[in-house]
């Protein structure tokens, strides 16, 4: 039987640029978004249809997450947003329908993207505020003597903001199929077994149809919460007073 | 266990360069194509949500809110002209009420000046033939009176008659029926 890990292998497709299964997906995960999207909208009604209806639930649903966090200004950095939120969605969906693979659990993916929200705000920051955007690690009202521990711990928080956002959606995709793999490897060997053991093989099973359900949820709510972490951080380059 | 090496074996035979697999997201080799790729894919993806799909899908959202607010706001309007007609309605209502009224009390002060002259008039019609009719009562009554004395002379001079058997002279009688009187 073939290991848990077998599915997040890398294939080569055209190996002459590159190309590979995760290429394909990523390019399929961008092209269900935009292709359904315009779908979506195709008919521009003022009274909106299901699929219209769904995407508008999305644009509005991430224009408020960004709102919420970072106020009406936040919003020149919807269309990031946006596109952040829908494919990390739409590649961590992708990656539960079986046998395709999952582009969000592979660390170099989610670190990549985590460095594109904190390069963001760096550069964001800098520009539109100068050395001011430093007060962000400066809080104010500490006493003097507290203010050296106070910035470096700053610092050391700012710092570990990639790898905590690019680890947290990497290893919730990467479990989450290991124990999907894991459980439905053991129906197989049960089955194989045979005698009182292909008894129990439904249990296993059981167990994987709760963890597709759970899996399901999971690659949902990662996605959302990268998008919240990412409107807070994209605050701290709009306002980095607080 | 056997039927386990059999199938990995086959996953070598198909996998070719993946046979001894480590674990894939730690394999540094592939970062480079995945990085392009997602590259690629993101800015595609970045630069046809922002000018194509999210202008689109905004422009839906924000036609219905300027819609509505627009419907909205013909309703104020519509509900200012009802209003607006309503309080015209209850002036004119208020104004007819009144000039009714005014009618009314000239009318009622027309008819009680009318039956009041009408009344002074058939009060002093009756008051006159009140007069007259007194003053016929009282004419009777003189004349009556008068009469008394001849009725009183002559039946003096009857009874007397019928009494001597001949007529008294009818200046005694009238000298007595004076005593009488006096």
């Amino acid at each position: 039987m073939a290991s848990p890990i077998e599915q997040f292998q890398i294939k080569p497709i055209i190996p002459v640029i590159n190309f590979t299964n995760s290429s394909a997906f990523m390019i399929g995960a961008a092209a269900v978004i935009v292709g359904g999207l315009l779908y979506a909208t195709r008919k521009r009604a003022v009274v909106p249809g299901r699929a219209q209806s769904v995407a508008e639930v999305l644009h509005d649903f991430v224009a408020n997450t960004l709102v919420d966090a970072t106020g009406k200004e936040g919003m020149k950095f919807f269309p990031l947003v946006f596109s952040l939120f829908m494919f990390v969605l739409t590649a961590n969906l992708l990656g539960m329908i079986p046998g395709f693979f999952t582009v969000t659990s592979h660390i170099i993916v989610t670190f990549a993207l985590a460095m594109l929200v904190i390069g963001t705000v760096v550069v964001y920051g800098f520009v539109k505020h100068g050395t001011h955007f430093l007060g962000l690690f400066v809080p104010s009202g500490v006493p003097g003597w507290l203010l050296p521990f106070i910035v470096v711990i700053e610092l050391i928080s700012f710092l570990s903001r990639p790898i905590s956002l690019s680890l947290r959606l990497f290893a919730n995709m990467l479990a989450g199929h290991i124990a999907l793999k894991v459980f439905a490897g053991f129906v197989v060997s049960l089955l194989a077994a045979g005698g009182a053991l292909t008894i129990l093989a439904p249990l296993p099973l059981l167990m994987a149809v709760a963890l597709m359900a759970l899996e399901f949820l999971v690659a949902a709510l990662q996605a959302y919460v990268f998008t919240v972490l990412t409107c807070i951080y994209l605050n701290d380059a709009l306002h980095p007073g607080h | 266990m056997a039927q386990a090496q059999t199938t990995n074996a086959t996953t070598e035979a198909h996998g070719g360069a993946h046979a001894d697999v480590g674990f894939p997201p730690f394999e540094t080799e592939t970062y480079g194509g995945q990085l392009l790729w997602l590259a690629i894919t993101f800015v595609v993806l970045y630069t046809l949500l922002s000018r194509l799909v999210l202008p689109r899908l905004s422009g839906i959202i924000e036609n219905r809110r300027t819609m509505i607010a627009g419907d909205l706001d013909d309703a104020a309007a519509m509900k200012t002209r009802a209003e607006e007609a309503g309080a015209a309605y209850e002036k004119s209502l208020a104004e007819a009420k009144g000039r009714a009224q005014t009618l009314a009390q000239e009318t009622r002060a027309k008819l009680s000046a009318e039956s009041d002259a009408k009344r002074k008039a058939l009060e002093a019609d009756l008051n006159q033939r009140l007069a007259d009719a007194e003053a016929t009562i009282s004419g009777k009554k003189a004349e009556a009176m008068s009469h008394v004395d001849a009725i009183a002379r002559d039946t003096a001079s009857a009874i007397i008659e019928r009494l001597t058997g001949k007529a008294p002279a009818p200046q005694k009688v009238e000298a007595a029926l004076n005593q009488i009187k006096a």
